[in-house]
């Protein structure tokens, strides 16, 4: 054993592991961050991959970050900078665009152009979205009641949260039923005409999901965004200045400045558990380190039966857990580029090239993306979210030249036969291809790339499966399920062994919210 | 009419919302895209290419220029080096500030003097029996101000000098593709950033050197909505907004002395006789009645305010220029006369005068804000000012 003894280790320096390492730090207790790997952040990192340029290499943007944790952390003091990324484009196939600007005028006459009737839609649509966004959006920050339970806690909890549903009066209750049970396709058409309207919005509730836009339960991830744009005073959505990793890096700052030790290339093999009790960890090069309480920001398939003895735990637990849904199904394509893409739907250079450019022509151009999924393959033409980090933050590349990030959907991580180096490339190929039918010259800009299958993604990162979220953000697993029945208030039943990744409520992207929220359980429970 | 800039001819196609706003009798633009955001991110980020050209310029020649300018000012002009710039402000006898602006050394007896609102009478006023020339050189000259963490990038590249070794408040000759220039770090934004001082018959080719040069490290031009939430984040103080000028003020009670500004740091105790003298080494032994300072105000109070009408908290994307009434404890004890919401720092803030001694920094306010059309009132804190103040300034 090491002489130091910690009041709380934190296995996995992801961005939730450090927010809750900074939570405990600040309330005085002895906090030490172990990652596997040489950088902190997990998913959130910016590497150099090829000379001179820098790449968000999984996670690339910024959206649903809590503004508590900015205030909490006083993150703007330790780097925190998010740059606005103002734009949607989305090319379509007869040449022409559908635009969403920064400005709501010029979006609404955009739409015009298209649907003068969608235009009228959008706004009364929005102002639906907002108000069921305002009742669900508490959810983000509490700690989610079991409706099974008839604890003081809980009963508190659901009364809280059944006071803002009442609020929403029948006619938008009934709109968040249909929104949590209906697939986003069948959601949207009862509100617009425009296809690539309806695909361009659908691709946000299809994100790390093995679901396609009519899959039943994909409308409700939808309202994720319009939650993103309740903070929107707050300003809390864009590209953080110097990738993901920046952000990792700001909240680890927060997390020192406070008191809290990090150390990188710092394996976990497993959690010590003595008289089901968690007494420390032991690494990966045999070193044990004692600590009162053991963290992991680990998924909840590592979380559970990698880093302890599933022994250790009650079978039901055991076999939720290997019923939880990953099924990675996107991947990431990188690219270094000479130049800046030239888009046969807006040529030349503009604003277009700060926001993002989305490739989801119509419902049935994702739909069928889908189909290869579901069916094994990667999508010979899949669904891109592409943005440009460099032409937003100059410094990600040597002046002049760019850095492209990819996000690419599907790219199932059961792939037919398995992911090898062959199929690796074939499946970047794709998305060049799929790329070059909207702007012609981008291969003969690459100066390198990166592929990252889900496969590659579990292997860098350690997320099983290659799920970014540390599992389907679907509804079966979401809130009190999250990520099994009775074990979604960040405990175990080991004692002093708690879960603060993004596998337990309300996880998925950058948002902090898992980490802080264990973080305070943790110090109620201590107090 | 209006004047325009002599960059006009490339701002006038980018100001896509038409909007424009006056500043000094010119037609400047407030933004160039209907929101300031990117405009002002480019500030803190990379480079934002700012029109000043607005400002008046006089250049002060001769062999009594020093004194003329001693006289005035309430810094030690025997401390100016040539290339050096002074920030100042300049009081009339009663010690009230008048105006404030720079003056720079151009040489032997050489001097560059810009200010907020017109000074040709003043000058020549305290220049009465000098040996002295005072050319308005305002509209023969234009200004660009460059700021932001990749301004020297660019400027170093665009001059084909290393401009690391420019300090802080110096300024060099120069020349971009043979246009000759004056550089000098300053600016109104609390960054890292230079003025580029031009003829005004070559603005134009300095304009596209320049953004062809800085396109590269995203260079953007910005109006003056960015600028005004980065000053208001770097706690510098704007005229006839902040204070009014005691050549204009049209009751006492509107006049300030520079300690009272928050520029008691720029009145020497050395120097011999200038404008106001006695009567601000009266204030400096009293004490200052009223303190210039920044708020900073709760986000947890704001967010409560909405919250009673259900509503997310709204912040304007723009800084605010209305007077709000500042109490502790129910009694008024000053007034704000800006703010904004810092997207950088995340937080509202405010610019306000408090009287003694309710400026001490960590002292608990409040702030009058409109909430869903009723008054209500904001927590506050006092904070010193800048409420930011990036190492690169003036590193």
């Amino acid at each position: 054993m090491s002489a130091s003894r910690y009041d709380a280790i934190v296995v996995g320096g992801g961005h939730n592991g450090l927010v809750a390492a900074a939570y405990l730090a600040r309330a005085g207790k002895k906090t030490l961050v172990l990652e596997r790997r040489p950088l902190l952040g997990g998913a959130a990192v910016t590497e150099e991959i090829f000379p001179g340029f820098k790449f968000s290499v999984f996670s690339y943007v910024v959206s649903l970050l809590r503004p508590e944790i900015i205030r909490d952390l006083d993150l703007p003091r330790h780097g925190l900078q998010i740059l606005p990324l103002e734009s949607t484009v989305t090319p379509l196939d007869n040449g022409d665009y559908l635009a969403s600007w920064s400005d709501p005028d010029e979006t609404r006459r955009e739409l015009c152009r298209h649907s003068p009737r969608d235009a009228d839609a959008a706004v009364v649509f929005g102002r639906l979205m907002h108000h069921m966004a305002m009742a669900v959006k508490p959810i983000l920050g509490m700690v989610p009641p079991d409706p099974a339970s008839l604890s003081p806690g809980d009963l508190a909890g659901l009364l809280k949260l059944g006071g803002h549903f009442r609020s929403l009066g029948p006619e938008r209750f009934h709109a968040l039923h249909k929104l949590m049970t209906m697939s986003s396709a069948d959601y949207l058409d009862e509100w617009f005409e425009l296809d690539a309207l309806k695909a361009t919005k659908s691709a946000s509730g299809i994100i790390g999901t093995f679901l396609g836009p009519r899959s039943p339960g994909s409308a409700y991830v939808l309202l994720h965004h319009y939650m993103g744009e309740l903070d929107g005073a707050f300003r809390a959505w864009g590209f953080q200045k110097g990738g993901t990793g920046a952000i990792s890096n700001t909240i680890a700052d927060a997390a020192r400045a406070h008191g809290a030790e990090m150390r990188t290339g710092a394996a976990v093999e497993r959690v010590l558990v003595r008289n089901g009790r968690a007494t420390g960890v032991a690494l990966a090069n045999g070193e044990e380190i004692a600590a009162n309480l053991v963290l992991s920001g680990l998924d909840p398939r590592l979380t559970f039966t990698r880093l302890v003895d599933p022994k250790e735990l009650p079978g039901e637990l055991v076999d939720g857990i290997r019923r939880y849904k990953f099924r990675g199904s996107s991947g990431k394509v990188n690219l270094a580029l000479a130049g800046l893409p030239n888009f046969t739907c807006m040529p030349g250079v503009g604003p277009h090239l700060r926001g993002a450019m989305s490739i989801s022509p119509s419902i049935d151009y994702l739909e069928r993306a889908y189909d290869d999924a579901k069916y094994g393959e990667f999508s010979r033409n899949p669904y891109m979210d592409i943005v440009i980090p460099s032409m937003i933050d100059p410094q990600m590349a040597p002046p002049g030249k760019h850095v492209m990030s990819i996000f690419v959907q599907y790219a199932p991580y059961h792939l037919n036969g398995g992911w090898t180096d062959a199929r690796r490339e074939a499946f970047g190929d794709a998305v060049v291809k799929t790329l070059a039918r909207y702007a012609p010259n981008i291969e003969s800009l690459i100066l390198h790339k990166q592929v990252l299958t889900p496969d590659d993604i579990e292997r860098v990162t350690g997320l099983s499966e290659g799920n970014i979220f540390q599992g389907e953000l679907a509804l079966q697993q979401l809130f009190f399920l999250r990520p099994v029945p009775r074990w979604a208030k960040y405990r175990t039943p080991i004692h002093g062994y708690w879960q603060c990744g993004a596998g337990t409520h309300p996880g998925g992207g950058i948002m902090g919210a898992s980490g802080r929220l264990a973080a305070l359980e943790i110090l109620k429970a201590a107090a | 009419m209006l004047k325009t800039s002599p960059f006009h001819p490339r701002t006038a196609p980018l100001v896509r919302a038409q909007t424009w706003r006056r500043w000094s009798g010119y037609q400047m633009a407030s933004a160039y895209d209907p929101h300031p955001d990117r405009e002002y991110a480019a500030i803190r980020s990379s480079a934002a290419l700012i029109d000043v050209s607005p400002l008046y310029k006089y250049r002060i020649t001769g062999k009594d220029a020093l004194r003329l300018l001693d006289r005035m000012i309430t810094r030690d002009m025997a401390k100016l080096r040539t290339g050096q710039v002074y920030y100042t402000p300049w009081c009339d006898a009663a010690g009230k500030v008048i105006d404030d602006g720079t003056v720079t050394r151009l040489g032997e007896s050489a001097y560059r003097f810009t200010s907020a609102d017109s000074s040709l009478r003043w000058l020549h006023m305290n220049a009465v029996g000098m040996e002295v020339s005072i050319e308005d050189i305002s509209e023969k000259m234009g200004a660009l101000s460059l700021q932001g963490p990749l301004s020297r990038a660019i400027l170093s590249q665009a001059t084909g000098v290393d401009l690391a070794s420019l300090k802080y408040f110096r300024m060099i000759e120069a020349k971009i593709r043979d246009i000759p220039v004056a550089v000098s770090r300053t600016g109104y934004t609390g960054d890292l950033g230079y003025e580029i001082w031009v003829d005004a018959g070559s603005a134009v080719a300095l304009w596209d050197a320049l953004i062809e040069t800085g396109t590269p490290y995203g260079i953007t031009p910005a109006g003056v909505w960015a600028m005004d939430i980065a000053r208001i984040e770097a706690g510098l103080i704007m005229l006839d907004v902040d204070y009014f000028s005691s050549h204009h003020a049209l009751i006492e009670a509107r006049k300030s002395t520079p300690y009272e500004i928050n520029l008691g740091w720029a009145v020497s105790a050395e120097k011999g006789p200038f404008n106001g003298r006695r009567a601000l080494e009266a204030e400096r032994k009293r004490g200052p009645a009223w303190g210039f300072v920044g708020l900073e105000v709760s986000w947890d109070s704001f967010e409560r305010l909405y919250a009673v009408h259900k509503l997310p908290p709204k912040i304007p994307n723009i800084a605010w220029r209305v007077s709000a009434p500042v109490t502790r404890e129910g009694r008024q004890v000053g007034y704000a006369t800006s703010g904004c919401w810092s997207p950088l720092l995340k937080k509202s803030l405010a610019l306000a005068h408090l009287r003694a001694p309710h400026f001490e920094a960590g002292t608990r306010l409040k702030l009058e804000v409109t909430v869903e059309h009723r008054r209500e009132w904001a927590d506050a804190v006092v904070r010193k000012l800048p409420f930011f103040d990036p190492e690169r300034k003036k590193a």
